[in-house]
């Protein structure tokens, strides 16, 4: 028996073709479990759907674990072989009986318990998991949670088997592997490493500060008190698809110098004093890395409109700085990543032309990798660490003022700011606006129907939107996108942040809903 | 458990069960298919694929037989073309012969293998659908007069992407495939990913879009990764002209395997929408003026470096995009470092 476990993840929304993936295994006999307070495709068709309530994915897991020792279910040869530190997962893992587990969860014990031996009894068994794990306040635990619960199993290291992070944008996987990340160089060497930094020295011809820079939420902090002075902002929106656009619109306000650079005008182009005019993938060379870390080759099918596709501005911007950039084409830049980043050095142009490559690929005759931690993980002695972590629950909960917890998300239709789905044909006609969906209990209650309007507000402001009753919210549940320009939903949606990664809790703030 | 086959005369060794079909096509041997979809599960429907084998009364289909160790395996002979002709010239007796005008001309299964087969038209005559064709959503024209009956429609809509929009409605005759009380494809019965479109082996189902920008044969066809979510979907630009005029499957692609969902097929328009930004802006008095790139880059190169003369470099950074390439986020992050001097750079994946 193979099992699925998808946790905080919509793919037939947000991944369409993953879901395809999905509906073949579940076509070929595999279990589903599913973990996500939405009523899913997935979880509708789930051999378990685990309906937590936003923010408790720590005592869920923690439920699972406790399930899973009790009964003896743990893979004890994995666990001694390749972890530390059980002896206190053991001991947290305790402390989540399942009566706590229900009342923190709201998940029934009947399904904890299937879920767990279904999990831990599988020959394989993987777990995909979404935004949902971590646009929380407590993302980066709620992300290690899940590895907790793969380690116990012994589920992770074999094809078929291990954690997937289904990437939410085409190369976010890539834009974190090539350098801009305020503490790491590209290939995730540290500023910090006197070694590292000598390396990319030696190569760039400059002196490179060890000292870590801001990350992107800590710039807007810091552009907001006047503290922050130049920003370029290359391709993204953050006065549209950033938390608590207030905050955001002020820094943007306040930064003494910004510079945007776009395919279209946007909400965050408003604030700019130069837009430069960016090129859309159809107009330029480079690679994706997508989010199984396979390197693919974006082609130029058109010219760029306005001349200049972005690796090109930033080569004359530079060397009107005063650092020349020189590149007659990307592949020369793609061959200056693998020279400096092991884990493209093996990565051509000329190797990806027929099919994209999976790193690691440290080398010209390496043929990349498609399962990770095969023998060791990725830690000084190669062992993986058990963390024993705590249910902390959202950054805001709701309570009698704004009494409805609010999910964002999107759906299959658009993209994100929706700056290029609602300009394709066919799509702004068939999802023109829109639609807060709501529960047929909280509607019920709300005195709301379908297509009515309603004022939803939070404790940062308001917006104007119609409704949608669907039993894909639970009650106590609301769900918005962020694609139309007409409803700011993030003018909502609070300032909590995981304290490591910085990440916005997007998925949990509280609302208030009346009819208007 | 390997197998020995011979086909035509070809010894062949075989890794694991297959179907003929499978093994002849990774051999390079032709065999003619209309209902056969690598993605789908085996048909037999259209019986174009019928071979010979050695003690076997009659001929079987190939994509539907699996290879047995021994099998004497002919794919062409005189009987197969009788056989093949025949079923195509039924076919094409039920279709058509506007070829001349038709959307699907020269990437056509059908029309391809009518030339092939040298099938002339009328040796049947008979009753013919003469139905309207049907535009009523924007995505997918659906001829049903240039409907095959083959069902990868059908059965992509159901076996793949499990979204249950179209099945084969009527018996007989009457039979084709439909949604549900023919209701127009709207959101509540179709998710327009267009895979039905990217099956279809006729001109039954188009995209809508691309009608009349120009046939297959003369676009240029320009494999790239899809723009959107991190799947990393490749497909085809089909490109006229220097415009993107329609997307089409890459049904070799790693990933997705032809597969697309209704952003990647037809989330296209916005590369040539007339709100592109074509020229720098400048900002002056509140209100953005045009301006050249020297004129835009100067500026921004002088007040970048006025500000970290002034502030030092920690007051200066950027935001790299996870929607450009690597190449480009490897840039701007070196520019960071080495035109500025700080590590105030990040990109979009923590929020």
């Amino acid at each position: 028996m193979d099992v699925l476990f998808l946790f905080g993840s919509n793919p037939t929304e947000a991944h369409p073709i993953i879901s395809l993936r999905i509906k073949e295994a579940l076509r070929k006999g595999a279990k589903l479990v599913v973990g996500d307070p939405r009523k899913t495709w997935m979880a509708k068709h789930a051999d378990v759907w685990l309906n937590l309530k936003p923010g408790s994915n720590i005592a869920l897991i923690n439920g699972l674990i406790r399930v899973i020792l009790e009964n003896g279910w743990e893979n004890r040869d994995f666990i001694s072989r390749r972890t530390e530190g059980f002896e206190e997962l053991k001991a947290k893992g305790w402390e989540y009986d399942l009566e706590r587990v229900e009342i923190l969860t709201g998940v029934a014990r009947e399904r904890i318990i299937e879920a767990a031996r279904l999990y831990s009894h599988a020959g394989n068994a993987m777990i995909v998991y979404g935004l949902g794990v971590v646009e929380h306040s407590t993302g980066t635990e709620n992300a290690m949670a899940i590895a907790n619960l793969a380690l116990v199993c012994g589920q992770i290291g074999r094809p078929s088997t291990g954690i997937m992070a289904l990437r939410g944008q085409n190369n976010v996987q890539g834009a974190s592997d090539l350098g801009p990340l305020p503490a790491t160089l590209p290939g995730y060497q540290p500023v910090a490493d006197g070694k590292a930094r000598e390396k990319f020295e030696k190569a760039w011809n400059v002196r490179i500060s060890p000292k870590a820079g801001l990350k992107s939420v800590e710039m807007l902090d810091e552009c907001s008190k006047g503290n922050f002075k130049g920003l370029f902002i290359l391709g993204e929106d953050p006065a549209q698809t950033d938390p608590d656009l207030h905050h955001i619109w002020k820094a943007l306000d306040s930064v003494e110098f910004l510079v945007v650079q776009d395919i279209f005008l946007t909400e965050t182009t408003r604030f700019a004093d130069v837009i430069l005019p960016g090129a859309s993938f159809a107009e330029k060379d480079g690679t994706f890395t997508n989010g199984e870390r396979r390197v693919q080759r974006v082609r130029k099918a058109v010219e760029p409109l306005a001349g200049m596709a972005e690796w090109q501005v930033i080569s004359r911007l530079s060397t009107l700085m005063g650092y020349p950039m020189q590149y007659n084409h990307p592949s020369e830049i793609m061959d200056e990543i693998a020279s400096l980043v092991p884990i493209y050095g093996g990565i051509s142009y000329a190797r990806i032309e027929k099919e994209g490559i999976q790193w690691p690929c440290p080398t010209k005759d390496h043929p990349g990798t498609t399962t990770l931690y095969t023998d060791l993980f990725s830690r000084p002695g190669g062992l993986a660490k058990f963390v024993a972590l705590d249910h902390q629950g959202s950054g805001e909960v709701p309570d009698e003022h704004y009494p409805l917890v609010l999910i964002t998300g999107r759906i299959r239709e658009h993209y994100n700011n929706g700056s290029m789905t609602r300009r394709s044909s066919g799509i702004a006609e068939i999802a023109p606006e829109e639609l807060i969906e709501i529960s047929p209990e909280d509607a019920e209650t709300l005195n709301v129907t379908s297509g009515d309007l309603v004022k939803v507000s939070s404790r940062r402001g308001e917006v104007s939107v119609k409704a949608k009753v669907t039993n894909r919210s639970q009650a106590g549940n609301v769900f918005m996108t962020f694609h139309h320009r007409n409803v700011l939903t993030n003018i909502l949606t609070s300032g909590h942040r995981d304290p490591l990664a910085g990440t916005p809790e997007y998925k949990a703030c509280a609302v208030r809903i009346e009819k208007l | 458990m390997n197998s020995r086959v011979t086909i035509n005369g070809i010894n062949i060794i075989v890794k694991g069960e297959k179907t003929i079909l499978a093994v002849c096509r990774e051999a390079g041997i032709h065999i003619p298919t209309l209902c056969h979809d690598e993605r789908l599960e085996p048909y037999g429907g259209c019986r174009l694929c019928l071979v010979e084998i050695k003690g076997t009364a009659r001929p079987l289909a190939a994509c539907t037989t699996p290879v047995q160790d021994g099998m004497e395996i002919s794919t062409e002979s005189e009987t197969l073309t009788r056989l093949r002709r025949t079923t195509l010239s039924l076919i094409l007796s039920n279709h058509p012969g506007d070829c001349m005008c038709c959307e699907k001309a020269g990437d056509c299964d059908l029309q391809e293998l009518a030339y092939m087969y040298n099938i002339e038209p009328g040796e049947f005559a008979g009753e013919k659908w003469d139905l309207p064709v049907r535009e009523d959503n924007p995505f997918i024209t659906y001829e049903p007069n240039k409907c095959i009956l083959c069902a990868r429609c059908a059965r992509i809509c159901n076996e793949v992407v499990m979204a249950e929009t179209i099945a084969i409605t009527g018996r007989g005759f009457y039979a084709m495939p439909d949604t549900a009380f023919r209701k127009a494809r709207s959101l509540e019965n179709c998710e327009f990913c267009g895979q039905c479109v990217s099956a279809c082996p006729t001109g039954a189902l188009t995209d809508r879009k691309g009608r009349g920008r120009g046939r297959s044969l003369g676009m240029k066809k320009v494999k790239t990764t899809c723009s959107y979510c991190g799947t990393g979907c490749n497909f085809y630009l089909n490109v006229k002209d220097n415009r993107v005029v329609k997307v089409t499957s890459d049904y070799d692609a790693p990933v997705n395997k032809g597969n697309l969902c209704i952003k990647g097929r037809y989330g296209y328009d916005f590369i040539h929408s007339p709100d592109r930004i074509k020229t720098p802006l400048i900002k002056r008095d509140g209100v953005f003026h045009e301006a050249t790139w020297d004129e835009a880059l100067e500026l921004t190169a002088k007040k970048f470096k006025e500000l970290v003369e002034k502030h030092g470099p920690e007051k200066v950074g950027g935001f790299s995009s996870s929607r450009c390439t690597n190449e480009e986020n490897y840039l701007l992050s070196k520019w960071v470092r080495c035109a500025i001097g700080s590590n105030n750079v990040d990109n979009c994946a923590r929020v």
